[in-house]
């Protein structure tokens, strides 16, 4: 090779060896124990979010009721929280069109903007 | 007044009089390589963003005359015994105008900053969402290792063995970092044959995944993944660099960028600088990146028959990065009761979002209701949590 440099120096086959092999396990450790410390912390937010969450079906519940009768379609049952009927409208073609099934065989219950604090 | 005397003197000094001294035959097969590579970039859109600027700068490099970029410079900059050593005194002095870009190069800083774009860029909410993913971007990893080992076998050093192999992790600005840093001599080779491969995935990697997983494996369809809280976003980053680095510190520079980037973006109150990291600052390291790269690709440094190994082995690295990436995506098929197809396996080699688009589009052939893309982003952003890692273990073992 036409270089005035070449970096570092020949390795034997069985450093290399052992080289590559300890490499792979530290990529491993290094994921694993991280993969362990988000799943904690994964744990530890959705532990947090569920009692704040609890209180609010309760609310929901009697808005809830009518939705017992028949709804064949989902023109016209559909209940809107804050969401406007044209986007409306498009989050249920997307939905229809994104399971491969014609609207008039889904029944949308409601729809409800979901809000940071919510989240 | 010799007038033919002088006419003589301009034509043997111009650069087209240098074609025809000792070696110029050099410099125009490689003025037709840059043309090869710029019509890949252009005409075939190979990671045109780059592939471009390192097109460009091969040519200007390789037109005799232009000193536009001078390697003899950056031999004196590593050697301990030249007064110019590790000089960017000299560099600034001395050098031409894509030395002195290369300067960004050389100090590692362009590469960490095209990663606080990317992490800018980068959801890590499919990760968050399902973290087992992140042992499918650890597997990815193993084409690093076995194609490290490979160039050791064709007689590479172990620090140019080191910089083949981060090939495999499939990342360009993880591989310019560690080659700048183990094996400044093999940077030009090894940022081609990283940016080429990274575009060719979608023909690299479809055939292996078909030869290693079965129709039923492919067509399996994974349950919807669980909305990931904004808190869970911006503890990520700080989390995931805090660990990562205090476990591997040379891993600190390319994963406190990245997680920099994507806190700028999660926090939802850095929206200004978050936009620049991803467009404005990602733009302007990119063109500089590209060009000072692609001048490394000097003629009588690149024409080697080493040069043909780094291709061959980066090629195998990426081949390997996808096996292990797919053979671990078949063992959690296996240990999950069929819940996880083995086809977001592949996506673990980084390439974002390309190798996860790939997934995609298998596990639709297979079977047309299934949407791999966001399950397949979980082990894509883990690969290059994964290949920065594995860079920052060979930068502690060569550097």
């Amino acid at each position: 090779m036409n270089t005035a440099t070449v970096s570092g120096s020949p390795m034997e086959l069985l450093p290399a060896l052992g080289t590559a092999i300890m490499g792979y396990a530290v990529v491993f450790l290094g994921i694993v124990m991280l993969m362990f410390v988000i799943i904690i912390t994964g744990k530890i937010m959705t532990a947090r979010k569920q009692p704040a969450a609890a209180p609010a079906p309760a609310i929901e519940k009697p808005a809830s009721a009518p939705k017992a009768l028949p709804a064949p379609g989902s023109a016209g049952q559909v209940k809107l929280f804050d969401v406007p009927d044209k986007e409306a409208a498009m989050i249920m073609a997307i939905v229809a069109n994104k399971m491969g099934k014609p609207l008039n065989e889904l029944r949308f219950k409601s729809i409800k903007e979901i809000t940071e604090e919510e989240k | 007044m010799d007038i033919l005397g002088t006419l003589k003197g301009l034509a043997s000094d111009s650069g087209f009089g240098l074609f025809f001294a000792e070696g110029g035959w050099k410099y125009l097969i490689m003025i037709a390589v840059a043309c090869v590579l710029l019509y890949l970039g252009i005409h075939k859109k190979f990671e045109p963003l780059l592939l471009v600027g390192i097109a460009f700068g091969c040519l200007l490099t390789n037109l005799p005359g232009a000193g536009l970029y001078s390697p003899e410079l950056w031999d004196a900059f590593l050697d301990p015994t030249n007064p110019a050593y590790h000089s960017f005194g000299t560099i600034m002095t001395h050098g031409g105008l894509l030395d002195i870009l290369y300067i960004g190069v050389k100090a590692g800083v362009y590469p960490c900053l095209i990663f606080i774009g990317v992490g800018a860029m980068t959801d890590f909410g499919p990760l968050i969402a399902n973290p087992k993913t992140f042992l499918l971007g650890a597997a990815a990893q193993f084409g690093v290792f076995f194609a490290f080992f490979g160039a050791i076998l064709l007689g590479f050093t172990g620090n140019q063995a080191a910089a083949i192999g981060i090939i495999g992790g499939a990342d360009g600005p993880t591989a310019i970092l560690t080659a700048t840093l183990l094996a400044p001599e093999l940077l030009g080779a090894i940022a081609i044959a990283a940016y080429s491969y990274m575009a060719l995935i979608p023909m690299i990697q479809p055939p292996i995944m078909k030869a290693l997983t079965t129709e039923k494996e492919r067509s399996v369809v994974m349950t919807q993944l669980r909305d990931v809280s904004k808190t869970e976003k911006i503890l990520f980053p700080i989390i995931t660099s805090s660990f990562i680095i205090l476990l591997l510190p040379s891993t600190a520079p390319l994963i406190g960028s990245l997680m920099f980037g994507n806190l700028l973006k999660e926090t939802g109150v850095t929206e200004r600088l978050s936009d620049t990291a991803q467009n404005a600052l990602m733009n302007i390291v990119t063109l500089f990146l590209g060009i000072s790269v692609g001048a490394t690709t000097v003629a009588t440094r690149f024409l080697t028959l080493q040069t043909l190994g780094i291709v061959l082995l980066g090629l195998i690295a990426f081949s390997f990065s996808t096996v292990g990436g797919l053979l671990v995506g078949k063992l959690m098929y296996k240990l999950s009761g069929g819940k996880i197809n083995p086809l977001i396996g592949s996506a673990g080699v980084s390439a974002v979002p390309m190798a996860a688009r790939v997934s995609q589009m298998e596990g639709q052939k297979a079977n047309p209701k299934n949407f791999l893309l966001m399950h397949a982003m979980g082990p894509n952003v883990a690969g290059v949590i994964g290949s920065a890692i594995a860079a920052g273990f060979l930068i502690k073992f060569f550097g």
